[in-house]
């Protein structure tokens, strides 16, 4: 017997018990809105509209017409991507049975169950899901506002601050300081600022070979440490400098009128400063109530549903979820999830458990590539990891070019899997 | 010519087989399926040359893929540089089934079926390892393995609904629509040879981090599912 999608919608166990009214004959379809058209949001509505086939009536709400992918940004700026590649627009997400409204929200009525845009229309929803990725908090770089991002860029959001900063990169003067504040935990991409000062070391190491680069890091450790120390250490010998916490890399603070950090009370002078401040869910899940003192969303584990409003669900970097890193790998795996429960919620189709998983490839230098990843599970108070791999420090040559090339093949996988 | 040489030279060697190797299988035997079966491909002995297939002289102990004047399969080189090594193990299941193994293998040879068969095969390879002293202790006495899946799993009936839920998950690394740039297509195999690959994965026959975690978590119904699911995908 073949089973197909179609077949399957109504057969199935209904998920908690809730099979919704708006299935009944005569009324109109269940409406899940979808907030942020990135790596989970994107992924969701694609999926809910794929294999809700025609059941459910799905909108995505984006700002920007166009997305830029954080995701390889890096390699942009090391000089292994052209810009316009990370780029991806919408047209396959709407070929897909998705309304796509590009428009930002701007308020949430949990009541009501309706999304206000700033061009005034009012979205009606059965279901939200919030996918709006990032926020920065204000004041933890003393000296750096968000208005000081013209100076001091974050390129924490892919676009224009990626290019801002890449250019500033090459202007440097020659024998320059480039500094970067990295950020506290959590954050969006554990390995990226990492991954970033290996990029901007080898485009230094091509046109300013007498660079320095400074790591100013309020964490003791940080992710696939051992392999960027070796890296570096073979790549770029002397020229990366990490400051951690002991030495005055956590209290720092920074001077955009005069290009300057301050470590430990003592000014320098640098020629660019990348300043990654600490970070927050993306400002409409506060909005839409569901975060709470920490700033991110918590979130069920099996499910991504809000834990403070049943009808909104929560993706990526703004859910609080236990322990997946907050990656685009993350925010995929997770949308598929919480579209098949609520697609269950609303249509009665079948849910099955839950499985998570992510993987990180970071490029050390050309052809240098090292990945860590994780398979997840919900347990009762979190997502778990259940196991794990990284890559080892010492790996021949082959090995490193052949995960590089798989990364290459990841981009090209998810892309695809997101945006169509 | 230069074959027939090193067979000489090989049956001498026969004769005095060590007690260890005689553990893993007949290697008189051997000899003789060797010639019937390999020989056409593959030269074994210390002047062995390659000849369409590399030579097998020293092979266990040896990357898959690993001489440097021989021109493998991209999935063979993969294999290789994730790490794959022949042991009794891994040479018995590709004789077994050499796509099972490597799926894009250009070893043109349908496998050997015949579990005493290969036993007895790999006994007379491993006379021919370039220094048999270096191979770990327990290797030459391991007992010839039994990764030849069973039965009962490839023919268990996968729901393909199911398997595509859990193939949601793949398509985060393998293109739905099979386009590889950089990562192996998997769409539209025979159900049986993806159901192989997976438990190669899932029992580290195979080697690659990311792919044995994600096979191991998976049931053996899981992975019929996904195998019934894209084996449906163009
Ligand atoms: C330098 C760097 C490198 C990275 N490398 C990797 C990597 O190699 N692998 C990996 O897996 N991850 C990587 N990441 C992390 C990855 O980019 C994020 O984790 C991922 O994008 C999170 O997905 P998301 O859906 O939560 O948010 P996003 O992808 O950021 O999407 C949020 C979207 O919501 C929109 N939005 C927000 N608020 C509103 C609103 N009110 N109205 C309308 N639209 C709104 C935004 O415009 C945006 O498009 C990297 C990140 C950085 C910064
Ligand atoms: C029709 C030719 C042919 C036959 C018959 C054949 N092989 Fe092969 N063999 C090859 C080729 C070609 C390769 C390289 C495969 C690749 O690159 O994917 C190979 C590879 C191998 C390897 C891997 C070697 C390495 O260096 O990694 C082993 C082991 C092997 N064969 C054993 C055998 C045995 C044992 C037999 C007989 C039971 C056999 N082969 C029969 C052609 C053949
Ligand atoms: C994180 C990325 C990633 C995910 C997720 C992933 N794979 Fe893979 N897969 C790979 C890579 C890389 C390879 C090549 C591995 C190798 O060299 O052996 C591979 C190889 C394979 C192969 C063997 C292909 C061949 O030609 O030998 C199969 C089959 C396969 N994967 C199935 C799956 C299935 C089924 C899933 C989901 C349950 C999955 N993969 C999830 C990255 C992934």
């Amino acid at each position: 017997m073949i089973l197909n999608r179609r077949h399957f919608i109504g057969t199935g166990l209904v998920a908690g018990g809730l099979l919704a009214a708006p299935m009944v004959l005569g009324q109109a379809k269940p409406k899940v809105v979808v907030i942020g058209g990135g790596a989970g949001g994107a992924t969701a509505a694609r999926y809910l509209a794929r294999d809700g086939a025609g059941a459910l009536d799905v909108t995505l709400v984006e700002a920007n017409p166009v997305y830029t992918t954080c995701f390889f940004s890096n390699l942009y700026i090391g000089g292994f991507r052209d810009f316009e590649s990370l780029q991806h627009g919408y047209d396959k997400v709407t070929a897909g049975g998705v309304t796509v409204i590009t428009d930002t929200a701007t308020a949430v009525d949990p009541a009501a169950r309706t999304v206000t845009l700033a061009g005034g229309q009012v979205l009606d929803y059965d279901r939200l899901i919030l996918s709006p990725g990032i926020d920065f908090r204000e004041g933890s770089v003393p000296g750096w506002s968000l208005a000081d991002a013209e100076v001091m860029p974050h390129a924490w959001k892919a676009g224009p601050q990626t290019r801002l900063l890449k250019s500033m990169v090459e202007a440097m003067p020659e024998g320059g300081t480039f500094a970067m504040v990295a950020p506290p935990n959590p954050y969006r991409c554990p390995p990226g600022p990492y991954e970033r000062i290996s990029m901007v070391a080898h485009l230094l190491k091509q046109t300013n070979p007498t660079a320095k680069i400074l790591i100013l890091d309020p964490k003791d450790k940080y992710s696939k440490q051992a392999l960027f120390e070796e890296g570096w250490g073979k790549h770029y010998d002397g020229m990366i400098d990490w400051i951690g916490p002991e030495f005055g890399g956590g209290a720092v603070e920074v001077r955009p009128d005069t290009m300057e950090v301050v470590i430990e009370g003592e000014a320098q002078k640098v020629d660019c400063c990348n300043v990654i401040p600490g970070q927050m869910a993306g400002q409409i899940a506060a909005i839409a109530g569901v975060t709470d003192e920490t700033g991110w969303a918590p979130v069920d584990p099996g499910s991504m549903k809000a834990k403070l409003d049943e009808n909104i669900f929560v993706l990526g970097d703004s859910s609080a979820q236990g322990d997946m890193p907050k990656s685009a790998f993350s925010a995929n795996s997770q949308a598929k999830v919480a579209a098949m429960a609520i697609r269950g919620e609303l249509t009665g189709s079948k849910v099955f458990p839950a499985k998570y998983s992510n993987t990180c490839w970071s490029l050390i230098a050309p052809e240098d590539g090292v990945k860590v990843g994780a398979s997840y599970e919900p347990t009762a108070e979190k997502i778990a990891s259940v196991a794990s791999f990284i890559s080892d420090t010492g790996e021949d040559a082959a090995l490193r070019k052949a995960t590089y090339e798989e990364s290459l093949g990841w981009y090209s996988g998810i892309t695809a899997d997101i945006f169509g | 010519m230069a074959a027939r040489r090193a067979f000489l030279a090989l049956i001498l060697a026969v004769a005095g087989a060590s007690a260890a190797a005689e553990e893993i299988g007949d290697a008189v035997r051997g000899e003789g399926l060797f010639q019937r079966q390999c020989l056409a491909c593959h030269k074994v002995g210390p002047t062995a040359k390659n000849g369409v297939g590399p030579r097998l002289n020293g092979i266990f102990g040896r990357r898959a893929g690993g001489l440097a004047d021989f021109k493998y399969s991209k999935s063979m080189a993969r294999m290789g540089t994730d790490g794959l090594v022949w042991t009794l193990e891994t040479l018995d299941a590709y004789i077994e089934n050499p796509k099972a193994l490597v799926s894009g293998t250009r070893m043109n040879y349908r496998g050997m079926a015949d579990g005493q068969a290969r036993a007895d095969l790999l006994a007379f390879l491993r006379e021919w390892s370039d220094r048999p002293q270096n191979i770990p202790e327990a290797e030459p006495t391991a007992r010839r393995s039994t990764h030849d899946l069973d039965p009962a799993i490839l023919a268990i009936r996968g729901d393909p609904a199911y398997g595509e839920y859990l193939a949601s998950e793949c398509q985060t690394c393998h293109r739905r629509d099979g386009a590889d740039e950089g990562i192996p297509s998997i769409t539209n195999w025979p159900e049986a040879d993806f159901v192989v690959a997976m438990h190669g994965y899932k029992r580290g026959l195979r080697p690659h981090p990311v792919m044995q975690m994600m096979a191991g978590r998976l049931s053996d119904d899981e992975i019929a599912a996904l195998a019934a699911y894209f084996a449906t995908l163009e």
